[in-house]
């Protein structure tokens, strides 16, 4: 599988990682050089230094033959955006976002994102740990 | 009008003052707890301070009853979210978006936000009007009827010194509105008027053919050679 990552924070590097460990060709942008010092010595996959917001950067990321795309900057409203950018402008197949604010995240799925919240996700882990 | 506007910088600020002044009801929505204040100093009670994205701000500033929403911070893709949730999930009659990035217009368009202000290419022809070596100059947009307002200078070699206007073959659609022929007066040009170097005309043409008028008019290789 072609995969975009957007955001090489800890959860996008730790996802470029799995992925590549697998074996599949991960592409990961972000817009601050240093944020790849988090990718394993042996990634095998494209660190670029580039913006997703940008139609310029997803094509230099290969967008057209990618099969899924992930959007995991810090802010709602980039990862938004650049989720739409792929599915709309670029039609990638599988397209996943995170949205924190779970108000916001109700409202992109019902534009057709597939969001996932960390608070709402985070808070039932929590809560069903603590039932147990 | 309920107007809510996203952003109190230099725009927005500016845009709240004018609206003020028209008699609307506005209110600015602000992260910056400093220039929300500010704002308070100069404007009266007119902003909230807090991230004009989020749902439960919105719900806040009272946007089901909001007549316009206009989105003008300094970063496109909280323009777009702010207008997107204006007008996909509360229904805003009319929502419009600053654009900083010129390339993101047509992204905008295709995710649903079609009133949208470029304000780099905005700035960029207002310098281009003072500069005499550019030919073509946007003058205004006419989104909802597909037409741009421009000003075409006819330059020393152009194509068009020595044409008449009708036979220039302007793109279909268009219009030759007004000429401006220096030591004259400004003139709705006949069909067969000759055009001299140094003539200006204000014309209407369809958005998006401007490449076809600059090179009927032997523009682009003009501005190569001058």
């Amino acid at each position: 599988m072609n995969v975009i990552i957007m955001g090489c924070g800890r959860v996008g590097a730790e996802l470029a990682r799995l992925l590549d460990a697998e074996g599949h060709k991960v592409s990961i942008l972000d817009m601050d050089a240093s944020s790849f010092d988090k990718l394993p010595p042996d990634f095998k996959g494209t660190a670029l230094l580039e913006s997703a917001t940008d139609e310029e950067g997803l094509q230099k990321a290969n967008i057209t033959k990618a099969d899924a795309f992930v959007a995991v900057t810090r802010e709602d409203d980039k990862n938004a955006m650049a989720a739409q950018i792929a599915k709309e402008i670029f039609n990638v197949p599988r397209v996943i976002c995170r949205i924190y604010d779970p108000l916001r995240e109700e409202f992109y799925e019902s534009l057709g994102l597939e969001g996932i919240s960390p608070t709402v996700v985070f808070a039932r882990l929590l809560k069903e740990k603590l039932e147990k | 009008m309920y107007v809510i506007i996203i952003g109190g910088g230099g725009v927005g600020n500016y845009l709240a003052k004018e609206l003020l002044n028209s008699g609307h009801e506005i209110l600015i929505i602000e992260k910056d707890h400093k220039r929300c204040e500010r704002m308070e100093g100069e404007l009266g009670s007119v902003s909230l301070c807090g991230d004009g994205c989020e749902v439960a701000v919105l719900t806040k500033a009272g946007i089901a009853r909001a007549g316009m929403f206009i989105a003008v911070t300094d970063e496109d893709d909280d323009n777009l979210a702010a207008c997107q949730i204006a007008k996909q999930k509360f229904n805003v009659p009319k929502v419009i978006a600053k654009i900083n990035n010129p390339k993101n217009e047509h992204i905008f368009a295709k995710l649903g936000i079609e009133h949208t202000v470029d304000g780099v290419a905005l700035v960029l022809e207002h310098i281009k009007a003072q500069i005499s070596m550019f030919p073509l100059i946007h003058l205004l947009s006419l989104e909802d009827k597909g037409l741009e307002i421009v000003l075409i200078r006819i330059a020393g070699g152009s194509l068009a010194v020595g044409k008449s206007v009708e036979s220039l073959s302007l793109p279909l659609g268009s219009i030759v509105s007004t000429m401006i022929r220096q030591g004259q007066e400004c003139q709705v040009p006949a069909s067969d008027t000759i055009l001299e170097a140094g003539d200006q005309l204000v014309c209407l043409i369809p958005s998006g053919s401007e490449g076809a008028v600059q090179a009927m008019l032997g523009i682009s290789t003009q501005e190569e050679a001058g």
